[in-house]
């Protein structure tokens, strides 16, 4: 049995890199330190595995060889008028910067699934900026956190322990030196374990925020209650913010996906921009797939943009609400998909999903997913950060090398080797 | 590929070649004694041979560059480049995207340019850039002053300790140089605060700048790195701050003996007399005045460039400032027991006080510093101009008149109070080729680069000017219309641009210091600091470091240290 040890998690946007693996004859037998959700990961990964390359023949799927499956996959990409190619929130930043290269050529679309999560938060961030930082400054420096419209103990189990209320820093050591405050419609697990918890009315985050705003900078509320919390309760939270040492503002899709979007995280950031006049501040979106940083990032640096890239001018061009894929779909434009590392036919709206589902998709995946069954090519990958090495962004932009620890079955390659071979025959290499 | 360039007016300082007619043998990426066999030649009659530009401080990658990217899709919107058969699509203005950075450079003839700042934590994502920008050598400084594992070794005074550390996080993230940032405020930074002057306390680490400063001077020479430590200093972009400049450069003169032991960078931004905004003035005659007669310290310029620019510095209070003083968009971003970033998009504004003041303090510095060896023309690209102003800058620099130009239509009362239009200097292309390639190349221990001795890597840039035609004081259009687009840039000794359009599209090495430490003092070194490393950081610090094979082109420079 063979030990690895500081391996990254490929799970969720904390990226933990602790996690202590043993292996035995290629098979991962015993891990540590994970989460629940990470452990499934380690431990499950193999299971759904699609092992050959396929294509869809009259109705049936056929399995054919990898070279047969790229040669349709060049087909259909080749003969498309406005391809869309989508995904890579789950896979390394290599495989990204090949897939762009292919977006490029063929004059297609190119998005991650931040089009669908975070999208507003990064749009708020085009507005009026942020004031952000590494996790590690919480651990080491935060007094006062807070989350809202997110429940890290369900969804990034261990953001708690390493990185914030729990965690021990170099000046803030130990959970009662901080506060934890919880927003949010429900009583959350979360919420639980937090000092102050404060239930707002559904669908009025910008209120609440406007409010808090108003109040940090001395203004005097008229109302009894805004967004269903008494004012007292907005002026104690007021006041909590100015006078922490540090202060970290965490926010979920329960921010980004309710009416307002990305107004409600320009509200959130406004915030937090201001309270920098009485003291330390920062906010972080909780990022859910583990490298969605990281396609933010390669996009960006790439093309300009950080996501909804359309290539078919030449050059990108950017217009989030045109060129975001779940507009394309709707507007029936797209008539090719690529799909890497992703299941939008699960995600996205039930009218775009149908609509995608008509037109020829290729999917590069490692298990089966509903989008897989309606794909015309399917092209099995290993997986980043187990069975291939790659590099991945953690949800603070804080860039870890993902390792390979096991062999991947026979025959199965990485996504960005299966990128390169259709890159290079669409070049006509 | 065997290049003969025939017939050109050769300027290469560093082998005192001042306009020289010569012809310039390449072969397999080198510059030859001679060449013979089927050979490529280019007619370089009436044209400019230089060896090609080394531009030693500019932001082009890493995630502060990246985040001014995504914070500003409207710089992109109206400067956009097509895909071709050879070159990549992308977008410019301010913060180009890394292939249009590539190639932008290129076609002006430059071959290496060093990404100012990056922090360890987060380096690798530097690399990442930088694998994507073809064209360019180039290399990364790491930010270092701010670190907590090095304030506790000098505040402790354990020097060679915290030289080891330096030198394995130099060989873990695969950085080239010491970059310090503001020392001490950007940590106080960390509550929101800052330093007033370098001898204030920075709590809880009970040092002051001054003492950072020195500790890491010291430290370059045990480590024997290729470059100076490079400074931003303290109050940058305050008014009155250029004492705390001189100040900061004299708290090392001990440190030399004789010679060069500090760059100072972009000092345009810290060269500010008077007590506010309003009675701000230039402080560039003592700045000069300082540096004439210390010949430890170089300069580069930072120069104001009118129009759009995104500021954007690990100076996070800085930054904050200047986001006070416009209430433009402001990313703040903190990196734990490193340094922070700030970002501000700004104009420079030829009618604005301030803002004109600002433009002629670095011509100033840079017209009265005798040497131009120690003064290099850089914008801080993009925080006071973009790289791609480089050409103007060189008109600047080679004409009094252009100068004037620009003077006629600055603020009123800020021309009445420069020393500018009293200045009649203006630079040769001898000193032209000196700021902007052979005294950088020197500058940054690149022996190979900055020249065309026998032997120099084959990076030349050829300027379609007749220097012995051409009065460059009255003409200065034309000097500044052949510097925007480099006749041809030689790479590697391959064409890869011709009349200032890509030819080639190649990708160039990444070099940083493999510094040799006695193994001993490395491992008790690091077995001391593993458990405050894993106390301070969120990441392993295995996790930390960087393979090689992380890098397209990797191109250690094996350092021997005096440690
Ligand atoms: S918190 Fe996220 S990254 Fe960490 S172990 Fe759990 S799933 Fe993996």
């Amino acid at each position: 049995m063979k030990t690895i040890n500081n391996v990254v998690c490929s799970f969720c946007g904390c990226l933990c890199d602790d996690i202590e693996v043993n292996i035995e004859n290629n098979k991962i037998v015993n891990v540590k330190n994970a989460c629940s959700l990470g452990l499934s990961k380690f431990l499950n990964y193999n299971k759904h595995r699609i092992l050959k390359p396929r294509i869809r023949k009259s109705k049936e799927f056929v399995n054919v060889s990898l070279e047969e499956a790229i040669n349709e996959c060049v087909k259909i990409l080749s003969n498309a008028n406005y391809p869309i190619i989508y995904g890579w929130s789950n896979t390394s930043n290599e495989a990204l910067r090949v897939g762009i290269e292919i977006a490029e050529l063929i004059g297609g679309v190119i998005d991650n699934t931040t089009s669908v999560c975070h999208g507003p938060t990064i749009i708020g961030v085009q507005d009026i900026g942020e004031s952000t930082s590494t996790l590690g400054q919480i651990k080491n420096r935060a007094d006062l956190i807070i989350y809202w419209g997110s429940n890290p103990l369900h969804a990034h189990p261990r953001h708690l322990s390493r990185y914030t209320a729990l965690s021990k820093g170099r000046f803030i050591k130990t959970r009662k030196e901080r506060k934890v405050v919880v927003v949010d419609v429900r009583k959350t697990a979360t919420a639980n374990i937090a000092d102050v918890f404060i239930q707002i009315k559904p669908n009025s985050d910008y209120e609440l925020l406007t409010a808090l705003r108003y109040a940090v900078n001395n203004g005097e509320i008229e109302q009894d209650e805004v967004a269903g919390v008494p004012v007292e309760k907005i002026e104690e939270l007021a006041e909590m913010m100015v006078s922490c040492k540090f202060g970290a503002l965490m926010f979920g899709l329960g921010l980004t996906m309710s009416p307002g979007k990305h107004r409600n995280i320009e509200a959130a950031i406004a915030l937090v921009t201001d309270l920098n006049k009485y003291t330390k501040f920062v906010i972080l979106p909780m990022r859910g797939h583990y490298n969605v940083t990281g396609a933010n990032n390669v996009t960006c640096w790439i093309t300009g943009y950080p996501f909804a890239v359309d290539f078919s001018k030449g050059y990108p061009y950017y217009n989030p609400g045109e060129t975001t894929i779940a507009d394309i779909i709707a507007r029936g434009e797209c008539d090719a998909a690529l799909i890497v590392a992703s299941d939008p036919i699960s995600h996205l709206p039930i009218e775009s999903a149908r609509k995608l589902s008509k037109i020829p998709i290729v999917t590069i995946d490692p298990h089966e997913t509903p989008t897989t069954r309606v794909s015309r090519v399917v092209i099995p990958s290993s997986y980043v950060g187990i069975e291939c090495e790659g590099t991945a962004y953690r949800m603070d932009g804080v860039p870890l090398r993902l390792k390979k620890i096991v062999d991947p079955p026979d025959g199965i390659i990485s996504d960005e080797e299966i990128l390169k071979m259709i890159l290079s025959k669409l070049k006509g290499d | 590929m065997k290049i003969l360039i025939k017939n050109g007016y050769v300027y290469d300082p560093l082998n005192k070649i001042d306009g020289e007619i010569m012809d310039i043998a390449i072969e397999n990426g080198k510059i030859v004694e001679s060449i013979s066999g089927e050979v490529i030649e280019i007619d370089a009659k009436n044209m400019i041979v230089m060896p090609g530009g080394v531009d030693l401080h500019s932001h082009i990658a890493g995630s502060k560059v990246n985040s001014g990217r995504l914070l500003r899709p409207e710089d992109h919107y109206k400067d956009i480049e097509k895909k071709t058969n050879i070159r990549r699509s992308g977008v410019g203005h301010t913060i180009p995207s890394t292939y249009t950075t590539g190639y932008r450079y290129s076609e002006m003839g430059y071959t290496t340019v060093m990404e100012a700042a990056t922090p360890p934590l987060k380096t690798r994502h530097t690399h990442e850039e930088l694998n994507d920008i073809p064209m360019i050598d180039k290399g990364c400084l790491t930010v270092l002053d701010n670190n907590w594992i090095v304030l506790d070794y000098l505040s402790k005074n354990e020097l060679e300790k915290c030289a080891a550390y330096i030198g394995w996080i130099l060989n873990a993230v695969k950085g080239y140089g010491i970059k310090i940032v503001n020392p001490g405020g950007v940590e106080l930074w960390g509550w929101g605060k800052n330093v007033k002057t370098i001898d204030d306390q920075v709590p809880p680490f009970n040092i002051t700048p001054r003492e950072i400063i020195r500790g890491l001077c010291k430290i370059n020479k045990m480590l024997n790195l290729p470059h100076t430590i490079h400074l931003h200093t303290n109050n940058l972009g305050t008014p009155g701050n250029y004492r705390t400049l001189i100040e900061s450069m004299k708290c090392v003169s001990d440190l030399s003996n004789g010679s060069i032991i500090l760059h100072v960078t972009h000092v345009q931004f810290c060269g500010y007399k008077g007590y506010s905004w309003i009675t701000l003035s230039s402080g560039a005659e003592e700045i000069a005045k300082f540096v004439n007669e210390n010949k430890y310290v170089t300069l580069d310029l930072g120069q104001i460039v009118f129009g759009d620019a995104t500021t954007m510095t690990a100076d996070g209070p800085f930054q904050y400032i200047l986001y006070s003083l416009s209430k433009n968009k402001w990313i703040n971003s903190d990196v734990e027991a490193e340094t922070s970033a700030g970002i501000v998009p700004y104009r420079f504004k030829k009618k604005n006080y301030v803002n004109a003041i600002q433009w002629s303090i670095g011509l100033e510095i840079a017209l009265l510093i005798k040497d131009p060896w120690r003064v290099f023309l850089t914008t801080d690209h993009p925080n006071a101009g973009l790289f791609t102003s480089y050409p103007k800058l060189i008109a600047w620099l080679m004409s009094k008149k252009a100068r004037e130009k620009i003077l006629e239509k600055v603020n009123k009362r800020a021309k009445s109070k420069m020393i500018l239009p009293s200045l009649e200097r203006e630079y040769t292309f001898y000193e032209i080729a000196i700021v902007t390639r052979a005294g950088t190349a020197r500058a940054l221990g690149l022996k190979n680069k900055g020249h065309l001795g026998i032997g120099a890597d084959a990076d030349v840039a050829i300027y379609d000017v007749n220097p012995k035609e051409i009065n460059p004081s009255k003409e200065y259009k034309k000097v500044r219309k052949a510097f925007r687009k480099a006749a041809y840039t030689i790479k590697d000794g391959k064409i890869v641009c011709k009349n200032g359009e890509i030819a080639e599209n190649i990708f160039g090495k990444t070099y940083w210091v493999n510094v040799d430490i006695p193994k001993d003092l490395l491992v008790s070194t690091i077995s001391e600091v593993k458990g405050k490393f894993e106390e301070y950081y969120t990441v392993k610090m295995e996790n930390y470091a960087i393979h090689e094979n992380e890098l397209l082109k990797s191109a250690p420079l094996k350092i021997n240290s005096n440690l």
